[in-house]
Protein backbone atom coordinates (compact mmCIF):
# COMPACT_ATOMS: atom_id res chain seq x y z
CA UNK A 1 0.00 0.00 0.00
CA UNK A 2 1.55 3.32 -1.07
CA UNK A 3 1.10 6.60 1.16
CA UNK A 4 -1.56 8.16 -0.15
CA UNK A 5 -3.48 5.12 -0.49
CA UNK A 6 -2.76 4.50 3.85
CA UNK A 7 -4.17 8.31 4.06
CA UNK A 8 -7.31 7.53 2.23
CA UNK A 9 -7.57 4.15 4.69
CA UNK A 10 -6.95 6.40 7.86
CA UNK A 11 -9.64 9.13 6.86
CA UNK A 12 -12.02 6.50 6.04
CA UNK A 13 -11.71 5.01 9.71
CA UNK A 14 -11.40 8.28 11.30
CA UNK A 15 -14.51 9.66 10.21
CA UNK A 16 -16.34 6.39 10.18
CA UNK A 17 -17.76 6.43 13.63
CA UNK A 18 -19.31 9.95 12.84
CA UNK A 19 -19.90 9.37 9.12
CA UNK A 20 -21.78 6.22 10.19
CA UNK A 21 -24.04 7.69 13.47
CA UNK A 22 -25.08 11.16 11.10
CA UNK A 23 -26.15 8.73 8.23
CA UNK A 24 -28.63 7.01 10.09
CA UNK A 25 -29.57 9.70 12.88
CA UNK A 26 -29.93 12.33 10.26
CA UNK A 27 -29.94 12.13 6.90
CA UNK A 28 -31.79 8.83 7.02
CA UNK A 29 -34.50 10.15 8.60
CA UNK A 30 -34.34 13.66 7.02
CA UNK A 31 -35.13 11.24 3.78
CA UNK A 32 -37.55 9.49 6.17
CA UNK A 33 -39.37 12.53 6.87
CA UNK A 34 -40.04 13.75 3.03
CA UNK A 35 -41.00 10.20 1.81
CA UNK A 36 -43.28 9.31 4.87
CA UNK A 37 -46.47 11.39 4.38
CA UNK A 38 -47.08 9.18 1.42
CA UNK A 39 -47.38 6.15 3.36
CA UNK A 40 -50.18 6.00 6.22
CA UNK A 41 -47.74 4.55 9.30
CA UNK A 42 -49.70 4.09 12.82
CA UNK A 43 -48.03 3.43 16.16
CA UNK A 44 -47.28 -0.34 15.99
CA UNK A 45 -45.53 -0.35 12.55
CA UNK A 46 -47.98 -0.94 9.93
CA UNK A 47 -47.28 1.24 6.90
CA UNK A 48 -49.41 1.04 3.33
CA UNK A 49 -49.24 3.38 1.20
CA UNK A 50 -51.51 6.22 0.91
CA UNK A 51 -50.15 8.48 -1.47
CA UNK A 52 -51.63 12.07 -1.11
CA UNK A 53 -54.23 11.27 1.38
CA UNK A 54 -51.85 12.66 3.80
CA UNK A 55 -51.52 15.83 2.21
CA UNK A 56 -55.01 16.40 1.52
CA UNK A 57 -56.24 15.69 4.79
CA UNK A 58 -53.53 18.11 6.02
CA UNK A 59 -55.27 20.81 3.47
CA UNK A 60 -59.00 20.32 4.91
CA UNK A 61 -57.30 20.23 8.50
CA UNK A 62 -58.58 23.43 10.09
CA UNK A 63 -55.96 23.00 13.05
CA UNK A 64 -53.20 22.40 10.52
CA UNK A 65 -53.78 25.85 9.20
CA UNK A 66 -53.73 27.34 12.66
CA UNK A 67 -50.24 25.82 13.39
CA UNK A 68 -49.04 27.08 10.31
CA UNK A 69 -50.19 30.68 11.11
CA UNK A 70 -48.89 30.38 14.69
CA UNK A 71 -45.96 28.97 13.57
CA UNK A 72 -45.48 31.66 10.76
CA UNK A 73 -46.59 34.98 13.04
CA UNK A 74 -44.29 33.32 15.63
CA UNK A 75 -41.20 33.29 12.85
CA UNK A 76 -41.98 36.43 11.67
CA UNK A 77 -41.90 38.42 14.66
CA UNK A 78 -38.96 36.24 16.82
CA UNK A 79 -36.39 36.41 14.06
CA UNK A 80 -36.40 40.46 13.33
CA UNK A 81 -37.04 40.85 17.07
CA UNK A 82 -33.71 38.79 18.12
CA UNK A 83 -32.06 39.78 15.26
CA UNK A 84 -32.15 43.46 16.61
CA UNK A 85 -32.25 42.97 20.48
CA UNK A 86 -28.92 40.81 19.76
CA UNK A 87 -27.40 43.20 17.80
CA UNK A 88 -28.06 46.70 20.09
CA UNK A 89 -26.67 44.46 23.03
CA UNK A 90 -23.75 43.12 21.18
CA UNK A 91 -23.14 47.39 20.52
CA UNK A 92 -23.16 48.20 24.08
CA UNK A 93 -21.18 44.89 25.51
CA UNK A 94 -18.52 46.22 22.78
CA UNK A 95 -17.79 49.23 25.13
CA UNK A 96 -15.18 49.12 26.88
CA UNK A 97 -16.63 50.46 30.84
CA UNK A 98 -16.03 49.27 34.08
CA UNK A 99 -17.72 45.89 35.41
CA UNK A 100 -18.59 45.02 31.43
CA UNK A 101 -17.68 41.38 31.88
CA UNK A 102 -19.74 40.69 34.73
CA UNK A 103 -22.86 42.22 32.52
CA UNK A 104 -21.85 40.38 29.09
CA UNK A 105 -21.94 37.19 31.60
CA UNK A 106 -25.46 37.57 32.68
CA UNK A 107 -26.54 38.42 29.70
CA UNK A 108 -25.63 35.35 28.31
CA UNK A 109 -26.71 33.54 31.16
CA UNK A 110 -30.66 32.54 30.15
CA UNK A 111 -29.48 30.65 27.44
CA UNK A 112 -27.30 28.03 29.81
CA UNK A 113 -31.15 27.47 31.66
CA UNK A 114 -32.77 24.39 30.21
CA UNK A 115 -36.12 25.95 28.06
CA UNK A 116 -38.67 23.85 31.08
CA UNK A 117 -36.76 25.57 33.79
CA UNK A 118 -37.46 29.09 31.61
CA UNK A 119 -41.11 27.86 31.17
CA UNK A 120 -42.10 26.88 34.59
CA UNK A 121 -40.22 29.99 36.14
CA UNK A 122 -42.38 32.41 33.60
CA UNK A 123 -45.22 30.58 34.55
CA UNK A 124 -44.43 31.48 38.26
CA UNK A 125 -43.16 35.04 37.65
CA UNK A 126 -46.21 35.86 34.58
CA UNK A 127 -48.64 34.25 36.98
CA UNK A 128 -51.93 36.37 36.71
CA UNK A 129 -52.58 38.93 39.40
CA UNK A 130 -50.22 37.27 41.62
CA UNK A 131 -47.35 36.85 39.53
CA UNK A 132 -44.32 38.96 40.22
CA UNK A 133 -45.00 41.18 36.89
CA UNK A 134 -48.76 41.97 37.69
CA UNK A 135 -47.71 43.13 41.33
CA UNK A 136 -44.78 44.79 40.20
CA UNK A 137 -47.59 46.93 37.40
CA UNK A 138 -50.31 46.85 39.28
CA UNK A 139 -49.53 50.59 40.99
CA UNK A 140 -48.87 51.90 37.35
CA UNK A 141 -52.38 52.00 36.62
CA UNK A 142 -51.94 48.21 35.29
CA UNK A 143 -53.16 45.50 34.65
CA UNK A 144 -54.21 42.07 36.03
CA UNK A 145 -53.24 40.23 33.14
CA UNK A 146 -52.88 36.33 32.09
CA UNK A 147 -49.68 36.98 29.70
CA UNK A 148 -49.61 32.91 29.39
CA UNK A 149 -53.64 32.23 29.67
CA UNK A 150 -55.18 34.77 27.95
CA UNK A 151 -55.59 33.90 23.49
CA UNK A 152 -54.68 37.62 22.59
CA UNK A 153 -50.99 37.66 24.66
CA UNK A 154 -50.38 34.13 24.66
CA UNK A 155 -48.40 33.95 21.29
CA UNK A 156 -46.32 37.41 22.34
CA UNK A 157 -45.57 36.48 25.63
CA UNK A 158 -43.84 32.57 24.56
CA UNK A 159 -42.38 34.90 21.41
CA UNK A 160 -40.46 37.36 23.88
CA UNK A 161 -39.43 34.61 26.31
CA UNK A 162 -37.95 32.64 23.13
CA UNK A 163 -35.82 36.05 22.49
CA UNK A 164 -34.95 36.15 25.96
CA UNK A 165 -33.81 32.70 25.80
CA UNK A 166 -31.93 33.33 22.44
CA UNK A 167 -30.43 36.88 22.73
CA UNK A 168 -27.14 36.43 24.88
CA UNK A 169 -26.21 34.19 22.39
CA UNK A 170 -26.41 35.84 19.08
CA UNK A 171 -24.90 38.85 20.91
CA UNK A 172 -21.67 37.05 21.92
CA UNK A 173 -21.83 36.17 17.51
CA UNK A 174 -22.32 39.55 16.76
CA UNK A 175 -19.88 40.43 19.37
CA UNK A 176 -17.46 39.12 17.65
CA UNK A 177 -18.17 39.80 14.11
CA UNK A 178 -18.32 43.53 15.72
CA UNK A 179 -14.34 43.08 17.31
CA UNK A 180 -13.62 42.17 13.99
CA UNK A 181 -13.85 45.54 12.17
CA UNK A 182 -10.67 47.01 11.37
CA UNK A 183 -10.60 50.13 14.20
CA UNK A 184 -9.15 52.29 11.16
CA UNK A 185 -11.98 51.82 9.61
CA UNK A 186 -13.91 53.76 12.09
CA UNK A 187 -11.05 56.51 12.57
CA UNK A 188 -11.61 56.75 9.34
CA UNK A 189 -15.41 57.43 8.65
CA UNK A 190 -15.30 59.45 12.23
CA UNK A 191 -12.52 61.87 9.88
CA UNK A 192 -15.45 62.27 7.57
CA UNK A 193 -17.53 63.42 10.27
CA UNK A 194 -19.62 60.03 10.03
CA UNK A 195 -22.29 60.17 13.33
CA UNK A 196 -22.75 56.60 15.36
CA UNK A 197 -26.13 55.89 12.41
CA UNK A 198 -23.57 56.98 9.83
CA UNK A 199 -20.62 54.73 11.18
CA UNK A 200 -23.20 51.74 11.73
CA UNK A 201 -24.47 52.27 8.12
CA UNK A 202 -21.23 53.06 6.02
CA UNK A 203 -19.14 50.36 8.07
CA UNK A 204 -20.22 48.01 10.62
CA UNK A 205 -22.91 46.82 8.54
CA UNK A 206 -21.78 45.47 5.23
CA UNK A 207 -18.96 43.89 7.08
CA UNK A 208 -21.15 42.08 9.45
CA UNK A 209 -23.10 40.78 6.24
CA UNK A 210 -21.95 37.39 6.42
CA UNK A 211 -22.90 37.08 10.49
CA UNK A 212 -26.44 38.91 9.58
CA UNK A 213 -26.84 36.36 6.77
CA UNK A 214 -25.87 33.27 9.27
CA UNK A 215 -27.48 34.82 12.27
CA UNK A 216 -31.12 35.30 10.19
CA UNK A 217 -30.49 31.60 9.23
CA UNK A 218 -30.08 29.71 11.93
CA UNK A 219 -32.80 31.96 13.55
CA UNK A 220 -35.63 31.04 11.13
CA UNK A 221 -34.59 27.51 11.02
CA UNK A 222 -35.13 27.67 15.13
CA UNK A 223 -38.26 29.71 14.60
CA UNK A 224 -40.16 27.47 12.04
CA UNK A 225 -38.53 23.93 13.09
CA UNK A 226 -39.47 24.76 16.80
CA UNK A 227 -36.31 24.14 18.51
CA UNK A 228 -37.21 26.39 21.12
CA UNK A 229 -40.34 26.95 20.51
CA UNK A 230 -41.71 23.38 21.07
CA UNK A 231 -40.30 22.63 25.36
CA UNK A 232 -41.77 26.25 25.31
CA UNK A 233 -44.97 25.60 24.20
CA UNK A 234 -45.52 22.13 25.73
CA UNK A 235 -44.96 23.04 29.09
CA UNK A 236 -45.71 26.49 29.56
CA UNK A 237 -49.01 26.51 27.63
CA UNK A 238 -49.61 23.12 25.52
CA UNK A 239 -50.24 24.78 22.71
CA UNK A 240 -53.47 26.89 24.41
CA UNK A 241 -55.19 29.04 25.54
CA UNK A 242 -57.78 28.27 22.03
CA UNK A 243 -54.70 26.45 20.61
CA UNK A 244 -53.25 30.14 20.28
CA UNK A 245 -49.87 28.84 21.07
CA UNK A 246 -50.18 25.77 18.68
CA UNK A 247 -47.03 25.88 17.39
CA UNK A 248 -47.13 23.56 13.67
CA UNK A 249 -44.31 21.47 15.43
CA UNK A 250 -46.10 20.82 18.70
CA UNK A 251 -49.30 19.74 16.77
CA UNK A 252 -46.80 17.51 14.84
CA UNK A 253 -45.80 15.89 18.14
CA UNK A 254 -49.70 15.91 19.01
CA UNK A 255 -50.63 14.16 15.98
CA UNK A 256 -47.65 11.36 16.13
CA UNK A 257 -47.32 10.93 19.73
CA UNK A 258 -50.61 11.08 21.11
CA UNK A 259 -52.75 10.33 18.66
CA UNK A 260 -50.47 7.68 16.76
CA UNK A 261 -50.68 9.13 13.20
CA UNK A 262 -46.89 9.43 12.33
CA UNK A 263 -48.21 9.96 8.09
CA UNK A 264 -49.75 12.24 8.47
CA UNK A 265 -47.27 14.13 10.98
CA UNK A 266 -44.60 13.32 8.73
CA UNK A 267 -46.67 14.64 5.77
CA UNK A 268 -46.90 17.91 7.84
CA UNK A 269 -43.38 18.13 8.70
CA UNK A 270 -42.31 17.60 5.19
CA UNK A 271 -44.66 21.03 4.40
CA UNK A 272 -42.27 22.78 6.86
CA UNK A 273 -38.62 21.42 5.77
CA UNK A 274 -40.30 22.45 1.76
CA UNK A 275 -40.82 25.80 3.46
CA UNK A 276 -37.47 25.71 5.58
CA UNK A 277 -35.35 24.66 2.21
CA UNK A 278 -37.30 27.88 -0.13
CA UNK A 279 -35.94 30.45 2.64
CA UNK A 280 -33.06 28.95 2.76
CA UNK A 281 -32.72 29.00 -0.91
CA UNK A 282 -34.16 32.36 -1.15
CA UNK A 283 -31.38 33.89 1.98
CA UNK A 284 -28.41 32.52 -0.47
CA UNK A 285 -30.10 33.86 -3.82
CA UNK A 286 -30.57 37.03 -1.91
CA UNK A 287 -27.27 37.81 -0.17
CA UNK A 288 -25.59 35.76 -3.47
CA UNK A 289 -24.68 33.19 -1.26
CA UNK A 290 -24.33 35.62 1.20
CA UNK A 291 -20.65 35.99 0.81
CA UNK A 292 -20.49 33.38 3.02
CA UNK A 293 -17.77 31.04 2.98
CA UNK A 294 -17.35 27.76 4.27
CA UNK A 295 -14.86 26.59 6.60
CA UNK B 1 -18.43 55.63 31.28
CA UNK B 2 -19.74 54.95 35.00
CA UNK B 3 -23.01 56.30 33.62
CA UNK B 4 -23.62 53.72 30.53
CA UNK B 5 -22.00 50.88 32.82
CA UNK B 6 -24.49 51.47 35.22
CA UNK B 7 -27.50 51.70 32.58
CA UNK B 8 -25.81 48.02 30.99
CA UNK B 9 -25.47 46.68 34.40
CA UNK B 10 -29.93 47.83 35.00
CA UNK B 11 -30.41 46.28 31.61
CA UNK B 12 -28.17 43.29 32.71
CA UNK B 13 -30.31 43.11 36.53
CA UNK B 14 -33.53 43.04 34.25
CA UNK B 15 -33.06 40.48 32.03
CA UNK B 16 -31.93 37.86 35.11
CA UNK B 17 -34.55 38.96 37.81
CA UNK B 18 -36.97 35.73 36.62
CA UNK B 19 -34.21 33.87 37.70
CA UNK B 20 -34.01 35.84 40.66
CA UNK B 21 -37.36 35.23 41.38
CA UNK B 22 -37.32 31.21 40.93
CA UNK B 23 -34.46 31.46 43.31
CA UNK B 24 -36.36 33.28 46.30
CA UNK B 25 -39.45 31.57 45.42
CA UNK B 26 -37.44 28.16 45.79
CA UNK B 27 -37.00 29.22 49.20
CA UNK B 28 -40.62 30.88 50.29
CA UNK B 29 -43.51 29.19 52.03
CA UNK B 30 -46.08 27.96 50.54
CA UNK B 31 -48.48 31.16 52.04
CA UNK B 32 -45.37 33.11 51.47
CA UNK B 33 -44.88 31.99 47.50
CA UNK B 34 -46.15 34.84 45.74
CA UNK B 35 -45.35 37.37 48.20
CA UNK B 36 -43.24 40.47 45.88
CA UNK B 37 -40.07 40.83 48.16
CA UNK B 38 -37.09 38.87 46.81
CA UNK B 39 -35.27 38.39 49.94
CA UNK B 40 -37.72 35.85 51.56
CA UNK B 41 -38.98 36.79 55.04
CA UNK B 42 -39.14 33.50 56.79
CA UNK B 43 -36.74 31.39 54.44
CA UNK B 44 -36.89 27.52 54.33
CA UNK B 45 -35.50 24.68 52.70
CA UNK B 46 -38.75 22.58 53.16
CA UNK B 47 -38.95 22.83 49.80
CA UNK B 48 -35.86 21.67 48.47
CA UNK B 49 -36.27 18.36 51.18
CA UNK B 50 -39.87 18.05 49.77
CA UNK B 51 -38.75 17.46 45.86
CA UNK B 52 -35.76 15.20 47.10
CA UNK B 53 -37.38 13.12 49.07
CA UNK B 54 -40.96 12.60 47.65
CA UNK B 55 -39.69 12.78 44.17
CA UNK B 56 -36.87 10.43 42.66
CA UNK B 57 -35.39 13.52 41.67
CA UNK B 58 -32.08 12.41 42.81
CA UNK B 59 -32.58 9.10 40.41
CA UNK B 60 -33.71 11.93 37.70
CA UNK B 61 -30.68 13.68 38.10
CA UNK B 62 -28.37 10.47 38.20
CA UNK B 63 -29.71 9.76 34.65
CA UNK B 64 -28.88 13.28 33.52
CA UNK B 65 -25.51 12.88 34.65
CA UNK B 66 -24.99 9.39 33.12
CA UNK B 67 -26.69 10.54 29.63
CA UNK B 68 -25.10 13.73 29.62
CA UNK B 69 -21.38 12.15 30.24
CA UNK B 70 -21.96 9.31 28.16
CA UNK B 71 -22.65 11.76 24.93
CA UNK B 72 -20.17 13.88 25.76
CA UNK B 73 -17.29 11.63 26.03
CA UNK B 74 -18.47 10.01 22.83
CA UNK B 75 -19.20 13.44 20.79
CA UNK B 76 -15.82 14.88 22.00
CA UNK B 77 -13.99 11.38 20.45
CA UNK B 78 -15.82 11.21 17.53
CA UNK B 79 -15.84 14.50 16.62
CA UNK B 80 -12.00 14.80 16.81
CA UNK B 81 -11.54 12.56 14.54
CA UNK B 82 -13.80 13.71 12.12
CA UNK B 83 -12.81 17.03 12.53
CA UNK B 84 -9.13 15.81 12.40
CA UNK B 85 -9.44 13.75 9.08
CA UNK B 86 -11.06 16.37 7.47
CA UNK B 87 -8.42 19.68 8.32
CA UNK B 88 -5.45 17.51 8.17
CA UNK B 89 -5.79 14.24 5.76
CA UNK B 90 -5.50 14.26 2.22
CA UNK B 91 -8.58 11.96 0.49
CA UNK B 92 -10.59 12.09 -2.92
CA UNK B 93 -13.78 13.69 -1.84
CA UNK B 94 -13.18 15.67 1.31
CA UNK B 95 -14.87 18.75 0.27
CA UNK B 96 -17.94 16.87 -0.38
CA UNK B 97 -18.06 15.19 2.14
CA UNK B 98 -16.89 18.61 4.39
CA UNK B 99 -20.11 20.26 3.35
CA UNK B 100 -22.63 17.06 3.24
CA UNK B 101 -21.49 16.95 7.05
CA UNK B 102 -22.18 20.73 6.90
CA UNK B 103 -25.66 20.76 5.81
CA UNK B 104 -26.49 18.24 8.31
CA UNK B 105 -26.40 21.60 10.51
CA UNK B 106 -29.70 22.94 9.06
CA UNK B 107 -31.75 19.85 10.19
CA UNK B 108 -33.34 20.55 13.17
CA UNK B 109 -34.25 17.51 15.84
CA UNK B 110 -38.16 18.65 15.92
CA UNK B 111 -38.36 18.48 12.15
CA UNK B 112 -37.23 14.48 11.71
CA UNK B 113 -38.03 13.60 15.13
CA UNK B 114 -41.20 11.04 14.15
CA UNK B 115 -38.22 9.17 11.56
CA UNK B 116 -35.56 9.48 13.85
CA UNK B 117 -38.12 7.90 16.64
CA UNK B 118 -39.26 5.04 14.09
CA UNK B 119 -34.86 4.45 12.91
CA UNK B 120 -34.39 4.33 16.43
CA UNK B 121 -37.41 2.19 17.70
CA UNK B 122 -35.98 -0.13 15.17
CA UNK B 123 -32.76 -0.47 16.13
CA UNK B 124 -34.53 -1.84 19.51
CA UNK B 125 -33.53 1.32 21.73
CA UNK B 126 -36.78 2.49 22.82
CA UNK B 127 -36.61 2.56 27.08
CA UNK B 128 -33.36 2.07 27.20
CA UNK B 129 -29.63 4.13 27.83
CA UNK B 130 -28.92 3.39 24.09
CA UNK B 131 -31.85 5.24 23.14
CA UNK B 132 -31.28 8.18 25.21
CA UNK B 133 -27.28 8.42 24.42
CA UNK B 134 -26.46 7.15 21.23
CA UNK B 135 -28.81 9.68 18.77
CA UNK B 136 -27.92 12.50 20.90
CA UNK B 137 -24.09 11.79 19.70
CA UNK B 138 -23.72 12.81 16.28
CA UNK B 139 -23.78 16.48 15.46
CA UNK B 140 -22.44 18.76 12.94
CA UNK B 141 -21.50 21.42 15.28
CA UNK B 142 -18.60 19.57 17.21
CA UNK B 143 -17.15 18.39 13.77
CA UNK B 144 -16.95 21.72 12.24
CA UNK B 145 -15.66 23.71 15.26
CA UNK B 146 -12.97 20.42 16.19
CA UNK B 147 -11.79 21.32 12.08
CA UNK B 148 -11.58 24.70 12.48
CA UNK B 149 -9.25 24.21 14.99
CA UNK B 150 -7.44 21.55 13.81
CA UNK B 151 -6.61 23.57 10.25
CA UNK B 152 -5.04 26.48 12.58
CA UNK B 153 -1.72 24.25 13.43
CA UNK B 154 0.93 24.28 11.95
CA UNK B 155 2.01 21.75 9.13
CA UNK B 156 5.71 20.89 11.13
CA UNK B 157 4.15 19.35 14.12
CA UNK B 158 3.14 16.45 11.78
CA UNK B 159 6.63 16.12 10.01
CA UNK B 160 8.40 15.90 13.37
CA UNK B 161 5.74 13.46 14.39
CA UNK B 162 5.82 11.28 11.41
CA UNK B 163 9.76 11.00 11.17
CA UNK B 164 9.51 9.69 14.73
CA UNK B 165 7.39 7.24 12.90
CA UNK B 166 3.73 7.41 14.39
CA UNK B 167 1.05 6.39 12.65
CA UNK B 168 -1.89 8.18 11.83
CA UNK B 169 -3.61 7.41 14.84
CA UNK B 170 -0.60 8.38 16.81
CA UNK B 171 0.19 11.99 15.40
CA UNK B 172 -3.96 12.37 15.94
CA UNK B 173 -3.62 11.11 19.86
CA UNK B 174 -0.30 12.66 20.99
CA UNK B 175 0.15 15.57 18.76
CA UNK B 176 -3.52 16.72 18.01
CA UNK B 177 -5.33 16.16 20.41
CA UNK B 178 -3.30 17.64 23.44
CA UNK B 179 -3.05 20.65 21.23
CA UNK B 180 -6.98 20.77 20.87
CA UNK B 181 -7.40 20.50 24.87
CA UNK B 182 -9.27 24.42 25.58
CA UNK B 183 -11.38 23.79 22.70
CA UNK B 184 -12.09 20.43 23.67
CA UNK B 185 -13.00 21.93 27.35
CA UNK B 186 -15.68 24.33 25.55
CA UNK B 187 -17.28 21.82 23.65
CA UNK B 188 -17.30 19.14 26.81
CA UNK B 189 -19.15 22.28 28.37
CA UNK B 190 -21.63 22.65 25.88
CA UNK B 191 -22.41 19.31 25.17
CA UNK B 192 -22.64 19.05 28.79
CA UNK B 193 -25.28 21.50 29.07
CA UNK B 194 -26.93 20.24 25.82
CA UNK B 195 -27.97 16.69 26.95
CA UNK B 196 -28.47 18.20 30.45
CA UNK B 197 -31.03 20.67 29.69
CA UNK B 198 -32.47 18.30 26.61
CA UNK B 199 -36.65 17.87 26.95
CA UNK B 200 -38.01 16.39 23.38
CA UNK B 201 -35.94 13.52 22.83
CA UNK B 202 -35.98 11.85 26.70
CA UNK B 203 -39.72 12.76 26.80
CA UNK B 204 -39.99 11.03 23.01
CA UNK B 205 -37.75 7.93 23.67
CA UNK B 206 -38.42 6.59 27.15
CA UNK B 207 -42.01 5.70 29.09
CA UNK B 208 -40.24 3.84 31.74
CA UNK B 209 -40.31 6.43 34.87
CA UNK B 210 -36.94 4.88 36.14
CA UNK B 211 -35.01 6.65 32.57
CA UNK B 212 -36.53 9.67 33.35
CA UNK B 213 -33.95 12.77 32.99
CA UNK B 214 -34.36 15.87 35.19
CA UNK B 215 -36.13 18.05 32.21
CA UNK B 216 -38.83 15.33 32.01
CA UNK B 217 -38.88 15.09 35.61
CA UNK B 218 -39.56 18.63 36.53
CA UNK B 219 -42.33 18.92 33.76
CA UNK B 220 -44.16 16.11 35.02
CA UNK B 221 -44.03 17.25 38.46
CA UNK B 222 -45.33 20.34 37.49
CA UNK B 223 -48.37 18.84 36.11
CA UNK B 224 -48.85 17.01 38.67
CA UNK B 225 -48.40 20.14 41.14
CA UNK B 226 -49.93 22.79 38.92
CA UNK B 227 -50.29 25.13 42.02
CA UNK B 228 -47.35 24.10 44.65
CA UNK B 229 -44.95 27.21 43.25
CA UNK B 230 -43.03 26.47 46.17
CA UNK B 231 -42.03 22.98 45.41
CA UNK B 232 -41.91 23.97 41.64
CA UNK B 233 -39.26 26.66 42.02
CA UNK B 234 -37.30 24.23 44.00
CA UNK B 235 -37.47 21.45 41.90
CA UNK B 236 -36.77 23.93 38.65
CA UNK B 237 -33.17 25.23 41.10
CA UNK B 238 -31.86 22.29 41.48
CA UNK B 239 -32.37 21.56 38.05
CA UNK B 240 -30.35 24.89 36.80
CA UNK B 241 -27.77 24.61 39.79
CA UNK B 242 -25.59 22.58 37.94
CA UNK B 243 -25.89 24.31 34.67
CA UNK B 244 -25.54 27.47 36.06
CA UNK B 245 -22.51 26.45 38.05
CA UNK B 246 -20.29 25.06 34.69
CA UNK B 247 -21.29 28.55 33.13
CA UNK B 248 -20.21 30.50 35.80
CA UNK B 249 -16.84 28.43 35.97
CA UNK B 250 -15.93 28.27 32.25
CA UNK B 251 -18.09 30.94 30.67
CA UNK B 252 -14.91 32.49 29.33
CA UNK B 253 -14.11 29.42 27.38
CA UNK B 254 -17.85 29.47 25.96
CA UNK B 255 -17.58 32.82 24.83
CA UNK B 256 -14.26 32.75 23.26
CA UNK B 257 -14.95 29.02 21.36
CA UNK B 258 -17.66 30.93 19.93
CA UNK B 259 -16.32 33.63 19.34
CA UNK B 260 -14.14 31.35 16.96
CA UNK B 261 -16.93 29.38 15.08
CA UNK B 262 -16.01 31.33 12.27
CA UNK B 263 -19.64 32.06 11.80
CA UNK B 264 -18.76 35.32 11.02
Amino acid sequence: MTQKHRQWLAAALFLLPDGAGLLLFVAVPMVLALAMGFFSVNEFGSVSFAGLQNYQAMFRDPLFYKSLQVTVTYTVVFVPSLFVVSLALAHLIQQRVPLVGLWRMLLFLPNFVSVVVVALMFQYVLGQRTGILDQLIAPLGGANISWLGDPRYALWTVIAISVWIYMGYYMIIFLAALEDVPREYYDAARIDGAGFWGRFVHVTWPLIRPTSFFVLLLATIGGLAGLQGFDLVFVATSGGPANATEMGIFYIYQQAFQYGNFGYAAAMASFIVAILLLWSIFLFALTRGGRFELG
Amino acid sequence: MILLSGAMGALALFTVAPLLWMLSGAFKRADQVFQLSLIPTAPTLDNFVYVLTQVPFLRYMLNSLIVAIAVTVAALLFHSMAGYALARLRFPGRDVLFFLIYATLMVALPVILVPLYIVVRTLGMVDNFAGLIVPSIFNAFGIFLLRQYFLGLPRELEEAAALDNCGYWGIYWHVALPLARPIMAALAVFFFLYNWNSFLWPLTITNNQDLWMIQLGIASFHSEHSAAWNYIMAASTLAAAPTMLLFFVFQRQIVSSLKSTGMK
